[in-house]
């Protein structure tokens, strides 16, 4: 332990002059695992199980990605982050990927130097009342008291949201989610509000969650997704396609159970050939076998099939599929041609 | 004139103290009824804690241990209030060993076993001094089997020791004392910076005599995290805390102001900034792919936080001494260290005995906010356990757990400093 102090503390000049050079691609493969930030909890996305396993939607996607590239699911490091280390923990190289519902900003593109390689969840922020307040809208809660997490966008939406209505209300600031539901249960507050998927979680925790609802608005925009740093373009590549791989297998129908039989030998489908290795040479222009696709997929399946073992309508967390449906459904999903 | 005369021919039996003044009717008549006022408080108080306890307790005696989740443990109570045990059934190894790997659970348990044996010498004076050479040996091989690899690396750490102390006395009669007390820090500092490594890698690959297989930091959590935080800043900033203490008295400018500069600036800063700086700052000094432990780090950190408080506690111990106790050591022909280890230190410290178990006490219930860094103590860890569907909405049962273990650290604390004072009072007062 102690060598690793000093001679970390040491070697600083030396290694960074290599790290520099070399890709990350190639990095996290000869290191052999993939250091991937992830939220310390949010339901349904990200939580260790009692063996200390982590799951969710948001892991799938770093399970993916090292299935993809080192063929092997689990050789992931899961990096526990909050709101406050996250961007730090990405830039400073802690992490080579961070896949923490993360709402896709400009600023934190363009300013904080991120690439966010695509959208895994499309979020919004919605309301929570109980259903004896007799609101049905968002537009009627003019006064009210509403629960709200400090120091997130979430904050900021909701004074916009009130000033362009030409409404008022009372924040009550709260630190985390687990207060924010006993703040709200307590009657501390007429609202609750977060991300829609928060609040569905929320919602569905309550012993007479019958008695609460959601409001059908929506006040803002929460593209969630992956992110990596600035400047590495075939590592961005890499976590982009494997998203991309996970969506556009759901439209093409490959799941876990034909995904297989389907890599077995080139099919009628062009598309799903070239997906799956068994034609072109995607793989290779990734840097990466053929088969990466293959691997990414036989983890936990499609999209869709992640989906709905982490938050889809079987699960407690009940979320629809909604705008996080295929475009040929009417949703907002739609992967590039793998060409 | 009738002459009564009554002479005692026999005692009378011994009686028996009246009912009321003995046994648990006379202790409550004594203490709790022993005057109309203090009935009344007696009363009221009796009052508070039926109601206290009559909310509590149905609430904390509730069937619900086996449930696997929130939902089953509202249909085991059917609609009373009750407590969801099932959460800590099911998590409370991940509360106390985090992720460590289930099968190496015992290297953990063993390692705090012995932090008992090694501890107790230096605590209870009546058990055999040989002891002392296990707690000596006891900081090397807490890390190694924590964290484990080849048994060369703890004994490469204590060399480096072994090597300030030989190149002390081999100095000090040829280069003169100062020259000696500097060499006594640059050796070994050059050994475990640059020679360390390389040897233990040359050693472990000859002779890899026992190897422990490696656990990663990150896998360190709950109150295995804290203990482990915990107990090495306190160790570490005691005798930090001493030499800070004897710098800021010391007649040399130079070695006073570091240790004042070092002292205020570290005891003007919160601790969560100095956690940040661990956790961020450091991170974008460092080159990307840098691999400085994060937990090393905290631990660095809340060293030099809880040093800097241990010093001016220590300072506040040498300051109540007597002017006379360091002529007396003076007139004796006493150097520094002699004077400081025989005469100053054993009565600084004495007094200062409340003061470093609040310190302890006090770092030890810091460590939780390392949660907000993003590191799973008992704090962080019960927010992902709520991200658990199935526990979604448990606070309450988390939080008391989690309460009641560090009630139980931290009261024993207390109580071994009262029994340390009590053991130590040599009657002045």
């Amino acid at each position: 332990m102690k060598k690793t102090v000093f001679v970390g503390v040491l070697a600083l000049a030396g290694m960074s002059a290599s790290v520099a050079a070399a890709g990350l691609l190639d990095e996290v493969k000869t290191r052999g695992k993939l250091n991937c930030g992830v939220a310390t909890g949010v339901p349904g996305f990200a939580a260790p199980d009692a063996n200390g396993e982590w799951q969710g939607f948001d892991v799938a996607v770093c399970r993916a990605v090292a299935a993809a590239v080192l063929d092997d699911p689990t050789a992931v490091e899961f990096v526990p982050t909050t709101g406050k280390t996250r961007f730090t923990a990405l830039a400073s190289g802690e992490i080579d990927m961070l896949a923490r519902n993360t709402t896709w900003t400009f600023s934190r593109d363009v300013d904080l130097k991120f690439d966010f390689v695509g959208v895994n969840y499309y979020d919004g922020q919605g309301f929570l009342v109980r259903k004896d307040l007799g609101v049905s809208s968002a537009k009627e809660l003019d006064g009210a008291t509403i629960c709200i997490q400090t120091g997130t966008t979430t904050e900021l939406n909701l004074a916009d949201f009130f000033r362009i209505n030409n409404m008022s209300y009372e924040p009550v600031p709260i630190e985390t989610n687990a207060e924010g539901q006993q703040q709200y249960l307590a009657g501390a507050c007429d609202s609750y509000t977060t991300d829609a998927s928060g609040l569905a979680a929320t919602r569905a925790t309550f012993e007479d969650a019958a008695n609460h609802v959601i409001l059908p608005e929506i006040i803002s925009k929460e593209p969630l997704g992956p992110l990596v740093r600035h400047g590495d373009n075939e590592w961005a590549d890499v976590v982009r396609w494997t998203l991309n791989a996970l969506i556009a297998a759901e439209e093409l129908g490959v799941t876990s159970a034909n995904v297989a039989e389907l890599a077995s030998a080139p099919g009628n489908n062009p598309e799903i050939n070239r997906l799956l290795g068994t034609e072109g040479t995607l793989g290779e222009m990734l840097g990466l076998p053929a088969d990466w696709a293959v691997k990414a997929l036989s983890v936990a399946g499609n999209y869709g099939e992640i989906f709905e073992k982490n938050i889809g309508e079987t699960t407690p967390i009940g979320l629809a599929r909604g705008l996080n449906a295929q475009w040929t459904s009417g949703g907002l999903l739609y992967a590039p041609p793998f060409r | 004139m009738v002459d009564i005369h009554f002479v005692r021919k026999s005692m009378i039996e011994e009686q028996e103290p009246p009912v009321a003044t003995t046994g648990v009717a006379g202790w409550i008549r004594e203490n709790l009824f022993s005057s109309p006022l203090n009935a009344v408080l007696s009363i009221l108080s009796l009052a508070f804690i039926f109601y206290v306890l009559s909310a509590l307790l149905p609430w904390i005696i509730s069937p619900t241990w086996a449930a696997t989740s929130l939902g089953e443990c509202r249909e085991i109570l059917a609609g009373h209030e009750g407590a969801c045990w099932g959460v800590i059934r099911e998590r409370w190894l991940q509360l106390l060993f985090g992720f460590y790997p289930r099968e190496l659970y015992w290297r953990v348990v063993l390692d705090f076993a012995l932090l008992i044996v090694a501890v107790a010498p230096v605590l209870f004076t009546g058990l055999p001094r040989k002891m002392l050479v296990f707690s000596a040996i006891y900081p090397f091989l807490m890390p190694w089997l924590l964290w484990g690899g080849s048994v060369w690396n703890p004994i490469a750490a204590a060399l480096g020791f072994v090597l300030g102390y030989y190149a002390h006395k081999l100095a000090k009669p040829t280069l003169g004392s100062l020259a000696a007390v500097i060499l006594a820090f640059v050796i070994p500092i050059i050994w475990w910076a640059f020679l360390s490594g390389p040897v233990v890698d040359a050693l472990a690959s000859v002779l890899p005599l026992i190897t422990l297989e490696g656990v990663e930091s990150r896998n360190f959590g709950g109150f295995m995290l804290s203990i482990t935080i915990g107990v090495v800043a306190i160790a570490i900033s005691l005798p930090i805390g001493i030499v800070l203490a004897l710098g800021r008295q010391s007649n040399l400018f130079i070695v006073r102001s570091l240790s004042v500069g070092f002292i205020e600036f570290i005891r003007g800063v919160p601790l969560i900034t100095l956690l940040f700086v661990a956790s961020t700052l450091l991170n974008i000094f460092m080159p990307p792919g840098t691999d400085f432990d994060i937990i090393l780090r905290v631990i660095i950190m809340v060293t030099l936080f809880a040093s800097a408080y241990m010093a001016e506690v220590v300072r506040g111990g040498l300051a109540a001494l007597p002017k006379g106790q360091y002529e007396a050591a003076d007139a004796l022909g006493l150097d520094f260290w002699m004077a400081q280890r025989l005469i100053i230190m054993p009565q600084a410290l004495k007094i200062s005995i409340p003061g470093i178990v609040s310190t302890f006490i006090g770092v030890f219930k810091d460590t939780t906010l390392v949660s907000i860094i993003g590191l799973l103590d008992p704090i962080g860890l019960s927010t992902s356990i709520r991200a658990d569907q199935a526990w979604n909405g448990v606070v309450w049962e988390l939080y008391g757990f989690i309460a009641l273990m560090f009630f139980i650290f931290c009261f024993s604390m207390s109580r071994y400093s009262m029994f340390l004072e009590r053991k130590l009072q040599t009657g002045h007062r």
